[in-house]
C-alpha cells in the first residue's frame, strides 16, 4: 500500500463497539455465552414479545463504568437510556436501548505508545456508553435470511474518539492499545474474531496543514485488527485521488470488502436512517453515585499505560517494556521472574527469546510450567555469577522446563559449571594454540577476529563450560608470553 | 392556517415507521394528521420557557438485576410463534439492498 | 342468592368458608357469560368452561386441605386482551398478533391467580388500547350493557362491560390516557388507574410506556381496593414499579372521608364539551362528599387546559416505538412479500388497523428529524409543567374532583370516523396519566338512564386517600347497585349451601 497522496492530511476518529464480560445479558437473565446453538439463549425479553420489559444487569453497568475510568473519563452522576429506533430483523424491539444524551462516559482520553516509551499522540474519547447488542442475520441467497437471536441483549459499551488520528498506522496503535486497556481493566476478553470488539471509522481528508473539515466517509465492517490498517490506507487513498482530480467525496457509508481489498458504498438507507432517539421510559435514569464510582476507580487494576512505564522504570528498554505489556502472559511470566529476584532486562530478553519460543513450539505456557519463572530467577542469578555460561544456561532453562528439575541441581548434576579459573583452563588453551597455529599469527598480525576464533575453539572443547572472557584473557597473555 | 403537514412528509414518515398504505389511505391519513396538528399547535400557547422536558417523574431509584444467567424461553417454544422459521433460525425474505448501490 | 350477584369480597370470603364453592361461583358467572355475551360482546377469548372449571376445582381443592386459598379465592376476573396470560389467546383487538397464544403470565395476573382468581377470558379492546369506544377492535366491537346501541367506552371496553353486566366479578384494564377510568364511567361501574409504578407492568402490552398501567375494575370500591391490594407492589422484572410500601386499601375505603380537602380544578370541570347533566351530577356528588366531612372549593390547574395536546403527541410517539416489534418476524402475522422491506411494510399496513397506523404515524412524525423539538419535546415541557401544576394543587387538597368523561356513553359508529372527537373524550382523564398520578372513578349517577362517573385524582401513591372518599360517596349513594337492564339471570349454580 503507498501512502495517501501528498498534500492531503487523514483525519480518522474510530467508534469501538466492545462486548462486556457479564454471565448474563444486558437487560434479561439470558446467558451471554458465544458460539452455542443459534437462538437457545433467548427470552420473552431479548426477543422483544409482547408485554416484556428490560431490567439493567448491575453488572455490566459495572464494567462499563471501568471501561469508562480506565479511559481518564469524567462520569456524571445520572446518565440515561435512550431508545434508537430502526428495524432490522436482528433488532427484535424495533429499538437499541443505548445512550444517547446522556453517556456514563464523557471526555477521556487514551495515549498512543511509542517507540521510545514516550506517548506519541493523545487522543480524546469523546464518550463511552452503553447499550445491547443485536442478533446476527445470516445471508443465504438461497434460504433468505436466517436470524440468531443469542447475541442479541449482550452488553457492549461504544467508545467514540473524536477525530485525532492522523493515519492507518496511528488508527491500527490506538485499537490495540484500547484492546489492551479493556482487557487489563477486565472489560472484555476483546475478541476481535469473535465480535466481541468491532469497530468503524469516520475518514476524512484535508489540505495539509488546514483546520477545516473534510466530509466524513464511515467505513464498516473491518473484522481485524490488520483490516482496519487496509480499509483505512484504501479510505484514504481513495478520497485522495478524487480530491485530487477536483471531484468530490461523498457523504456515505462504505463497507470493507476484505477479499478485494477494497471499500464499497453500503445500503443507500443508511444514510436517509431517522434514529428518533428519545429517553427510554421502561428504564429510569441510572444513578451514578460518586461513592460507587470511587469505589470501582480504585479498584482499577494497573492498566497498560502505567505498566509500561514500570517496566522502563526498572530499566527495562522501551520496545521490550511494550511486548511484555501487550502480550500479557509474558508479562505475567516477567513479573514473576523479577519478583522472584532477577534483574529486569535479563527477565525480559529471557522472557521474549527463550521462554517466548519455547511457548511456541510447546504450546504449553505457566499453566503447564507454573514454577518457570522463579526457576528462571535462579537460572539468571547463577550466569550473574559466573557459575555458569550463557550457552550452558539456555541448554539448562529447557532442560529444567522439561523435567521440572531445579537449575543449580541440573548444572551440578551435569558438571557443566562455568571454568573461570585460568588454572584450569591453562591446559586446554595450550592446545588450542598449538592446534592453531594460523590464526595465532593472524592475531599477531593484529587480526582482533582470530581471537574470537580462538576463544570459540576453547568453548568448544570445553563443551560451553568456559568462561569466555576468562578464556580470551588466558589466551591472549599466553600468546604474548609467546 | 397553513397545512401543518405535506403529503412528501407523511410518505417520509410511513417509511420511517414501516407501514405500507395505499395511496388514498395515505391522503386520508395526511388529512387526518393536519387536523391533529392544528389542534396540537395549542401546545405553542403555553410559557414553557425554563421548563425542562418530563422525562421519567419521580422515579430516581436505580433497579437492577445481579449477573445471574438463567435459562429462558426452549428454543421450541420460541421457534413456535414464529411465521417461519428453519434449522433453528428465525427466516425471513432476503434483505433486498435499496437504492445508493455502486460498483467501484 | 345468585353468584354473580355477590362482591369479589363476598365470594373469597364465603368459599374459604366453604360455603360456597369456586366451581359453583364459575358456574354461575358461566352461565351468565351464556346468557349475554352474545348481546354484550365482552370477551375476544371466552375462557373454555372446562378450563374455568378445572381452575375453580383446584380452589376448592385447596380450601378442602385446609390451605388459605387467597383473598380472591373463586374470584371470576376478566382480563383485557392486551394483559398476558400463559397458554391464552393475546391479540391486542389486533389482527397483527392473530393467533398468538402468551408464552408467560403477566406479573398481575400471577398474582391474582395466586390469590385464588378465575381468569374467565381475554376481554375486548380497542386495537392496542388506542381509542375511547372499543370500535377500534379488529374483531368487534363491545355493547354497552346499559344500552347495546352505545359504546361501553374504551379502551377497556370489554373488560368494564364484562363487570356492568356481570360476567366476571373483577377486571383488569390498562389506563394510558383514560382507559380504565373512562369505560368504567360509561358502563357504571368502578374504575381504578393506580399511580406510575405502583402496579407492574410486566406482561402488559405497551402502548404509551410511561404511562401505561394496569387497574382494576369491580362493581364496587372495596372490590377495587381489594383487587389493587393483590397486584399492587414491586416487580423485579419492571425497572419502574416501585419500591413503595402497598397500603391497606381495603379499611382505607371504609375510613370515611372526614376532614379531607378536595379541590375542583375548574379547567377539568369548564372543559369544553362537557355535558350539563354530567356537570350536573358531579356537582351533586361533591355536595355529597362535603355532607360527610369533606371540604370542597375550587382550584385551578392551569396547565390541564392542554393536556389532551400534549398527550396526543407523547403518547403515540412512544407507542411508535412500542409497535415497532410488530414487524412479522418472531411471531404474529406476516405478509406474503419477496423481499423483507416489503414483508415490514405490508405486514403492518394490514396488521395494524387504521386507527393505530395514524397514532404510529404521528409519533413517528413528532420524534423526526426535525419535528422533534416543536413537537416530541415541546409536549414533554407542557407535561413537565402540568406535574408542577399538581404539585402546587397537591401543596393544597388531599384530592382532586372532576368528571371521568365529558358525556354519557355515545352511539356506536357515531364518532368513530373522527379522530378528533374520539380523542377529546380523554380530556378529563388525561392530566392525571401525564402526571403519574392515581385517579378513580366511581359512578355518581345517571344521564338518561346511562351512567356518569366521578373521578377523584391523588396525590403519588395516594391510592388510600383515594379510596376513603370513593368508599364514603358509594356508602352515602345507592348508584353502584343498580344493574343493567340485561334480563333475567342465569338460573344456574351460585346457592348457599346448607
Amino acid at each position: 500500500m503507498t501512502s495517501p497522496a501528498q498534500g492531503w492530511e487523514v483525519v480518522i476518529g474510530l467508534e469501538v463497539h466492545v462486548e462486556l464480560a457479564t454471565r448474563s445479558k444486558m437487560f434479561c437473565a439470558c446467558p451471554a455465552t458465544f458460539g452455542d446453538l443459534p437462538n437457545t439463549n433467548v427470552c420473552p425479553v431479548c426477543l422483544g414479545l409482547p408485554g416484556s420489559l428490560p431490567v439493567p444487569n448491575r453488572r455490566a453497568i459495572e464494567l462499563a463504568l471501568r471501561a469508562a475510568l480506565a479511559l481518564g473519563c469524567r462520569i456524571p452522576p445520572a446518565a440515561r437510556f435512550d431508545r434508537k429506533n430502526y428495524h432490522y430483523p436482528d433488532l427484535p424491539k424495533g429499538y437499541q436501548i443505548s445512550q444517547y444524551e446522556e453517556p456514563l462516559g464523557i471526555q477521556g482520553h487514551l495515549d498512543l505508545p511509542g517507540e521510545d516509551g514516550e506517548p506519541r499522540r493523545r487522543v480524546r474519547i469523546r464518550r463511552v456508553h452503553l447499550e445491547e447488542d443485536t442478533g446476527k442475520s445470516v445471508h443465504d441467497p438461497e434460504f433468505g435470511t436466517l436470524v440468531d437471536l443469542n447475541r442479541a441483549g449482550v452488553p457492549l459499551i461504544e467508545i467514540v474518539s473524536e477525530p485525532d488520528l492522523r493515519s492507518a498506522d496511528e488508527a491500527r496503535a490506538y485499537l490495540e492499545e484500547l484492546r489492551d486497556t479493556m482487557l487489563y481493566a477486565g472489560v472484555s476478553d476483546v475478541k476481535m474474531e469473535e465480535g466481541s470488539l468491532r469497530c468503524d471509522a469516520n475518514v476524512s481528508l484535508r489540505p495539509a496543514g488546514s483546520q477545516a473539515w473534510g466530509t466524513l466517509v464511515e467505513v464498516k465492517n473491518m473484522n481485524s485488527f490488520r483490516s482496519v490498517k487496509l480499509a483505512l490506507e484504501y479510505e484514504a487513498e481513495r478520497q485522495a485521488r478524487l480530491l485530487s482530480e477536483g471531484l468530490p467525496v461523498r457523504r456515505e457509508t462504505r463497507h470493507w470488502d476484505e477479499r478485494e481489498g477494497v471499500t464499497r458504498p453500503g445500503r443507500g438507507k443508511e444514510e436517509a436512517e431517522d434514529y428518533r432517539y428519545f429517553p427510554e421510559p421502561d428504564l429510569p435514569p441510572l444513578a451514578l453515585p460518586a461513592a460507587w464510582v470511587e469505589e470501582i476507580r480504585t479498584s482499577l487494576p494497573e492498566l497498560p499505560a502505567a505498566r509500561r512505564r514500570r517496566y522502563q522504570s526498572l530499566g527495562v528498554r522501551p520496545y521490550d517494556a511494550r511486548i511484555l505489556v501487550a502480550e500479557r502472559h509474558l508479562g505475567e511470566f516477567f513479573e514473576r521472574a523479577v519478583q522472584a529476584g532477577a534483574e529486569p532486562q535479563a527477565a525480559a530478553n529471557w522472557t521474549l527469546v527463550e521462554w517466548q519460543a519455547y511457548v511456541k513450539e510447546t504450546g504449553k505456557g505457566l499453566a503447564e510450567r507454573p514454577d518457570a519463572p522463579e526457576k528462571l530467577a535462579k537460572l539468571l542469578a547463577l550466569l550473574a555469577r559466573g557459575a555458569i555460561s550463557g550457552p550452558v544456561a539456555k541448554d539448562v532453562f529447557r532442560e529444567m522446563l522439561e523435567t521440572g528439575g531445579d537449575p543449580e541441581a541440573i548444572v551440578a548434576a551435569s558438571g557443566r559449571q562455568q571454568i573461570a579459573d585460568e588454572k584450569e583452563l591453562l591446559a586446554v588453551a595450550r592446545e588450542v594454540l598449538s592446534a592453531n597455529e594460523k590464526a595465532v599469527a593472524d592475531y599477531r598480525k593484529g587480526k582482533r577476529n582470530a581471537l574470537a576464533f580462538l576463544v570459540g575453539q576453547v568453548m568448544r572443547t570445553t563443551r560451553g563450560r568456559a568462561n569466555p572472557e576468562a578464556a580470551a584473557r588466558l589466551l591472549e597473555r599466553l600468546i604474548e608470553e609467546g | 392556517m397553513t397545512q401543518p403537514i405535506a403529503d412528501e412528509v407523511v410518505r417520509k414518515v410511513a417509511e420511517l415507521a414501516r407501514l405500507a398504505l395505499p395511496e388514498d389511505e395515505l391522503r386520508a391519513l395526511t388529512a387526518d394528521l393536519a387536523r391533529i396538528l392544528e389542534r396540537v399547535a395549542r401546545l405553542g400557547t403555553v410559557d414553557v420557557e425554563g421548563v425542562p422536558p418530563f422525562s421519567h417523574g419521580a422515579l430516581l431509584e436505580s433497579v437492577w438485576r445481579e449477573d445471574d444467567p438463567r435459562p429462558g424461553l426452549p428454543r421450541e417454544a420460541a421457534l413456535a410463534l414464529a411465521p417461519e422459521a428453519r434449522d433453528g433460525y428465525y427466516r425471513v425474505p432476503v434483505v433486498v439492498r435499496r437504492d445508493g448501490e455502486e460498483k467501484p | 342468592m345468585n353468584a354473580t350477584e355477590l362482591s369479589a369480597r363476598e365470594i373469597a370470603r364465603l368459599v374459604a368458608l366453604r360455603e360456597l364453592s369456586a366451581v359453583e361461583v364459575a358456574r354461575a358467572y358461566l352461565a351468565r357469560r351464556e346468557a349475554v355475551d352474545a348481546r354484550v360482546r365482552a370477551f375476544l377469548h371466552p375462557a373454555p368452561a372446562d378450563e374455568v372449571l378445572r381452575a375453580a376445582r383446584a380452589v376448592d381443592e385447596k380450601v378442602a386441605r385446609g390451605e388459605t386459598p387467597g383473598p380472591l379465592a373463586g374470584v371470576p376476573v376478566a382480563v383485557k386482551d392486551n394483559i398476558s396470560v400463559e397458554g391464552r389467546p393475546l391479540t391486542c383487538g389486533s389482527r397483527i398478533l392473530e393467533g398468538y397464544r402468551a408464552p408467560y403470565s403477566a406479573t398481575a395476573v400471577r398474582r391474582l391467580l395466586a390469590a385464588g382468581a378465575l381468569v374467565v377470558g381475554g376481554a375486548n379492546m380497542d386495537e392496542f388500547a388506542m381509542g375511547s369506544s372499543t370500535e377500534n377492535s379488529a374483531y368487534f366491537p363491545t355493547h354497552n350493557p346499559w344500552d347495546l346501541a352505545r359504546v361501553p367506552g374504551g379502551s377497556s371496553g370489554g373488560p368494564a362491560a364484562a363487570v356492568a353486566a356481570q360476567e366476571a366479578a373483577l377486571a383488569l384494564g390498562s389506563d394510558t390516557g383514560g382507559s380504565v377510568r373512562q369505560p368504567a364511567a360509561l358502563c357504571g361501574v368502578v374504575g381504578l388507574k393506580p399511580t406510575y409504578g405502583r402496579v407492574s407492568r410486566y406482561g402488559l402490552v405497551a402502548f404509551a410506556s410511561s404511562l401505561d398501567q394496569i387497574g382494576p375494575f369491580a362493581r364496587d370500591v372495596t372490590d377495587v381496593a381489594l383487587a389493587l391490594s393483590v397486584i399492587a407492589g414491586h416487580d423485579p422484572m419492571d425497572a419502574t414499579s416501585a419500591q413503595v410500601p402497598v397500603g391497606d386499601y381495603v379499611r382505607a375505603a371504609e375510613a370515611g372521608v372526614r376532614g379531607l380537602r378536595i379541590g375542583v380544578p375548574r379547567e377539568l370541570v369548564e372543559a369544553d364539551g362537557i355535558d350539563g347533566d354530567v356537570r350536573e351530577l358531579v356537582a351533586a356528588a361533591l355536595e355529597t362528599l362535603a355532607e360527610r366531612g369533606a371540604h370542597v372549593e375550587e382550584c385551578h390547574l392551569p396547565t390541564a387546559a392542554t393536556a389532551l395536546e400534549a398527550y396526543y403527541v407523547v403518547a403515540p410517539a412512544e407507542a411508535s416505538a412500542n409497535l415497532a416489534r410488530f414487524d412479522g418476524v418472531r411471531y404474529g402475522f406476516r405478509a406474503a412479500a419477496g423481499d423483507l422491506e416489503a414483508m415490514y411494510a405490508r405486514t403492518r399496513g394490514e396488521g395494524f388497523g387504521r386507527e393505530v397506523r395514524r397514532r404510529i404515524a404521528l409519533g413517528t412524525f413528532a420524534l423526526s428529524a426535525g419535528y422533534r423539538e416543536a413537537y416530541y419535546l415541546r409536549a414533554q415541557r407542557v407535561r413537565q409543567k402540568l406535574l408542577l401544576d399538581f404539585q402546587r394543587a397537591f401543596a393544597r387538597y388531599d384530592l382532586l374532583a372532576a368528571p371521568t368523561s365529558p358525556t354519557v356513553a355515545f352511539p356506536l359508529g357515531e364518532r368513530v370516523e373522527d379522530p378528533l372527537s374520539m380523542y377529546v373524550n380523554d380530556i378529563c382523564t388525561i392530566p392525571a396519566s401525564l402526571a403519574g398520578l392515581p385517579a378513580i372513578s366511581v359512578p355518581c349517577g345517571f344521564s338518561g338512564g346511562l351512567p356518569v362517573g366521578l373521578q377523584l385524582i391523588g396525590p403519588a401513591f395516594a391510592e388510600e386517600t383515594l379510596f376513603r372518599a370513593a368508599g364514603a360517596y358509594q356508602d352515602a349513594t345507592s348508584w353502584h347497585r343498580r344493574r343493567p337492564p340485561l334480563g333475567g339471570l342465569a338460573p344456574a349454580g351460585g346457592r348457599r349451601r346448607g
